[in-house]
């Protein structure tokens, strides 16, 4: 198929960008969507252009590096992929792509469609962890009984990959999906309970500072989270915030 | 407890608690104004028993005037920190793929009853205090009756009115059919009971403005014919 692009294109994270038009042909539609953009960046690089920066890593689903915001949707208009999942049969021959870096203060643009996501690597370092002894005398994984609900339900907050669709997607560019699970997977288990205050109150403290915006609720980032967070997660970040408070 | 009020979560949670204030208060006002359908003496005299009841007087009302305050002044702050959270804005962004309108627009609507308040409080409130923190009169009579239902029907004689709090009731309803669920996601009251306060809130936001439509186009066809 052959397509129209347009790509946001910026030089560095001082500069002011602009969104710019590329033609690609010859895609198949079996081509992931990094694929295709490797296939422009050959094109680019063979004229001497300067190829389009994009993360990316595993090409899995699994790192949450690939962070395109296309068609107007955070990893495109599929659901539960991320970028290097999305397939080009999901576009048409003639179609014009929009490809944009994840919009929000908090996550600044570096160059072209890579971010800044280290925010949310700080709000991981405020608490989104058990402080254990794993040194040597790691105690056996059955030794504290865990329910299947409890165990199934921290798994499901466990799977987010931190790639940032939730904050690119929000309307106020607000972190609480993400944030929500991190508190959620150890505040479903006995081993996150001794430190269950303080990991709320550090994690929505760093949330706050990094600028991140408030939830409405709108839901925008459950649909299009890649992996299928629920907003149980923030009602429960919620329930925990409060709990910590009183 | 005062650095939770000042976290993004305890502000959306007080913005929920004024809510939940708010949507108790607009199932009374909606259960007295029906009254005026059915049994015009009956609404006189609840109406009276509101105006002129102290607890009502002194302790409701200042809690009510607090919540429609503090909710509007904490929806916008909110709205413009949000602003400031956001990048650039995108060339292409595709809301509808993923949120309801009414959800996405919540200040819009909340600014259309803003200024439905500002109409009602000059319709109704200001009036009424006026009459009874000015001219001191309590008395709830004139011409030797109740003057509740009366001064009721005048209003919607005019048709601009009318048509003016449909639209607002209107507004009303979509920012419910949002708001509603939202406040119980915000306090982390759904777990568990999300698809019951989907319905309920659903219900709640079809029936509330309904029943006030009703109430205005009801006295505007009876009183005009």
């Amino acid at each position: 198929m052959n397509l129209t692009l347009k790509i946001w294109r910026q030089k560095d994270a001082s500069s002011k960008g602009q969104m710019v038009d590329y033609k690609v042909t010859e895609i198949s539609e079996h081509m992931s969507f990094l694929e295709m953009m490797d296939v422009l960046n050959e094109q680019l690089v063979n004229s001497g252009e300067e190829p389009v920066a994009f993360d990316h890593d595993c090409r899995e689903g699994i790192c949450g590096m690939c962070s395109m915001y296309i068609n107007g949707e955070a990893h495109g208009p599929d659901r539960g992929v991320t970028t290097c999942q999305l397939h080009m049969r999901m576009f048409k021959d003639g179609d014009t792509i929009t490809i944009e870096p994840f919009r929000a203060a908090a996550f600044p643009v570096l160059k072209d469609l890579v971010v800044d996501r280290s925010s949310f690597d700080r709000i991981q370092h405020a608490g989104g962890y058990i402080s254990v002894n794993t040194s040597g005398n790691t105690q056996d994984a059955n030794a504290i009984p865990i329910s299947k609900h409890a165990a199934d339900e921290a798994m499901d907050a466990a799977t987010c990959i931190g790639c940032g669709a939730c904050v690119a997607t929000c309307k106020n560019s607000s972190a609480m999906l993400f944030v929500g699970a991190k508190v959620s997977q150890y505040a479903l288990l006995p081993q996150g309970q001794v430190e269950a205050a303080d990991r709320v109150q550090n994690m929505v403290a760093q949330m706050d500072l990094e600028g991140f915006g408030n939830c409405t609720n709108t839901g925008a980032c459950e649909v299009e989270c890649p992996k299928g967070i629920s907003l149980d997660n923030i009602a429960r970040m919620n329930r925990e915030l409060i709990k910590s408070s009183i | 407890m005062s650095g939770f009020f000042k976290s993004s979560i305890g502000r959306k949670v007080a913005m929920a608690l004024s809510a939940f204030f708010l949507m108790f208060f607009l199932l009374q006002h909606l259960s007295i104004n029906i009254l005026s359908v059915f049994s015009p003496e009956l609404f006189n005299e609840v109406s009276h028993f509101m105006g002129t009841n102290p607890v009502v007087q002194f302790a409701l009302q200042p809690v009510l005037i607090f919540a429609v305050v503090f909710h509007f002044v904490m929806g916008f702050a909110l709205e413009l920190k949000n602003k400031k959270a956001q990048g650039v804005a995108y060339a292409k962004n595709n809301g509808a793929a993923n949120s309801t309108w009414f959800s996405r627009n919540m200040v819009l609507s909340g600014i259309t009853i803003l200024a439905f308040i500002i109409l009602h409080f000059i319709d109704f409130w200001f009036p009424e205090i006026n009459t009874k923190f000015i001219q001191g009169d309590w008395s709830g009579l004139h011409n030797g009756e109740l003057r509740y239902f009366h001064e009721l029907q005048e209003k919607f004689v005019n048709p601009i009115r009318v048509v003016a709090y449909v639209v607002a009731f209107v507004f009303l309803g979509l920012h419910l059919a949002h708001g509603f669920t939202s406040a119980f996601q915000s306090v982390g009251g759904t777990a568990g009971r999300k698809k019951t306060l989907q319905t309920i809130g659903k219900a709640y936001s079809v029936i509330i403005p309904l029943g006030f439509i009703f109430v205005a186009v009801y006295h505007f066809l009876t009183n005009n014919h």
